[in-house]
């Protein structure tokens, strides 16, 4: 039956979602053109915490790993130049694949759940912040870099408290960027039976009525819009002398 | 089409996966009837292409021209930046789901959903692009007698080439990417194998991420070779 196959990939979370939901009889769930219904949102509204949970989960352990790797890939390009070229081809590739594609690929070699889900989100965030981070690096002025050698500093030394602090801005820029795809993409992770916020908008019984769906993707966007102001204020404390400048 | 998740994929094989894709079946979940084989997986794979190009070319005419437009004026940073960071927050999932609930399914619902997912890195990426230009050519281009529209056409345009074919590479994998759910709104795509495994098995559902993945990366490389093709040899000769 496609309802029991519907339950079981809804997992722990949607468990009798549409039996319970027809059971009741709200007025506006009774008319499915009604865009959104507040009684059912009040009275349903605890169903969402765990898939935000979940969702906040995969989103930040995947940006962690992604940007972990990206940031060392990064570092090694810099300092041997060709590798840039097959690095950036690399991760473009990556990206390149749709993430459901992604998800469904990897069942295969690693099983469902919260693994795979988080191995196809990190790789999506590679492009964005290999990019970003050495684009920053090497926009670092040259001036900048002659001074600090003639300081007596050592090419590690000049890395470390010289480049990386000066490319800040475009590392966290795109890890915000990386970070805001990740929160819209991890709604698939339905796919990849990882739960989250996907799970309360791909039943069948939303087809017909919205308001699930409207509430899972508000959740969905304004925790992007967290996360995006979060790294804002990360940045600005990180880069004290750009403030200075700036007043 | 049910919308059943994917049960068993775990179970399937990538040698189970290219036999469907080969070969016709007899499909043993639903029993009788025959799914899979080149044909079916050609006919799904088109209608995918032809929805992504669909809702591209749509996204290009509307975003193109606009971030051409303010681009060249230098006005609606705002907007166009904006609109970029709010269109990559928005989860293609909800967005296909909302717009086959509310406005109901079919290929045109389908096309206008898809390219408002498209149209956001285009205009954010054209306005970027256009702004980088380095103003002493534009100068130059005016104090030589170009008219405006010249400007943005002759050089312009060739200059921020690069950041406008990212936008239009981010566009296109976020809507050949998004056609993959378009049997949500009732548009047979390979979304068909992926969504429909009581039909397709499990094999099925693999065969057709195996198939999206394909695409995608046909398509990606395709626009980095138009993009190759398009930059003016000037460019091509000073990039080395």
């Amino acid at each position: 039956m496609a309802s029991g196959v519907l339950f079981a990939a809804a997992g722990e979370v949607g468990k009798g979602f549409i039996h319970e939901r027809t059971s009741e009889t709200l007025p506006c769930q009774a008319k499915p053109s009604h865009l959104f219904c507040w009684d059912w949102a009040r009275q349903n509204i605890d169903r969402f915490g765990t898939p935000a949970l979940q969702q906040f989960e995969l989103v930040a352990i995947s940006v962690a790993v992604g940007f972990a790797v990206a940031f060392a890939l990064a570092l090694l390009a810099h300092r041997r130049r060709w590798l840039r070229p097959p690095l950036l081809a690399g991760t473009g590739v990556l990206y390149a694949i749709p993430s459901i594609a992604f998800f469904l690929l990897l069942l295969p070699i690693t099983g469902r759940g919260r693994e795979t889900a988080i191995i196809a989100l990190s790789a999506y965030t590679l492009q964005i912040i290999y990019r970003n981070v050495t684009v920053g690096l090497s926009n670092v002025p040259a001036s900048a870099k002659d001074a600090a050698r003639g300081m007596g500093m050592t090419e590690r030394q000049i890395l470390w408290r010289v480049e990386l602090p000066l490319a800040t801005p475009e590392i966290v820029g795109g890890l915000r960027i990386a970070t805001v795809s990740t929160v819209a993409i991890a709604t698939l992770a339905v796919f990849a039976h990882a739960g989250g916020l996907g799970t309360q908008i791909f039943t069948e019984a939303n087809l017909h009525f919205p308001t699930s769906i409207l509430i899972a993707g508000g959740i969905a966007m304004l925790m992007a819009l967290s996360f995006d102001a979060i790294l804002l204020t990360v940045q600005r404390f990180a880069t004290p002398w750009r403030r200075v400048r700036a007043s | 089409m049910s919308l059943a998740l994917i049960q068993a994929p775990v179970s399937a094989s990538f040698g189970g996966a290219f036999e469907f894709i080969f070969t016709p079946q007899t499909s043993n979940v639903t029993g009788g009837k025959t799914v899979g084989g080149l044909s079916q997986v050609v006919e799904l794979t088109l209608t995918q292409l032809e929805v992504t190009v669909l809702a591209l070319a749509l996204a290009l005419v509307v975003a193109l021209p606009a971030g051409l437009y303010f681009g060249h004026r230098g006005t609606g940073e705002l907007v166009a930046i904006g609109l970029g960071n709010a269109g990559r927050a928005v989860p293609e999932l909800a967005l296909i789901a909302l717009m086959a609930a509310v406005i109901g399914v079919g290929l045109l619902n389908l096309t206008v959903a898809l390219a408002i997912l498209g149209i956001p890195p285009i205009l954010t990426n054209t306005f970027v692009g256009i702004r980088e230009v380095d103003r002493a050519s534009v100068d130059a281009a005016r104090g030589i007698g170009m008219t405006e529209f010249e400007i943005v056409h002759k050089v312009e345009a060739p200059m921020a080439l690069p950041s406008i074919f990212t936008g239009i590479r981010t566009a296109t994998i976020n809507i050949v990417a998004t056609a993959t759910i378009a049997p949500l709104a009732g548009v047979a795509t390979l979304g068909e194998f992926i969504l429909g495994e009581n039909v397709y098995g499990a094999n099925g559902v693999l065969a057709g991420a195996i198939m999206v993945a394909l695409l995608a990366l046909v398509l990606e490389f395709s626009l980095a070779g138009l993009q190759r093709l398009l930059t003016s040899k000037g460019l091509r000769l000073s990039a080395v």
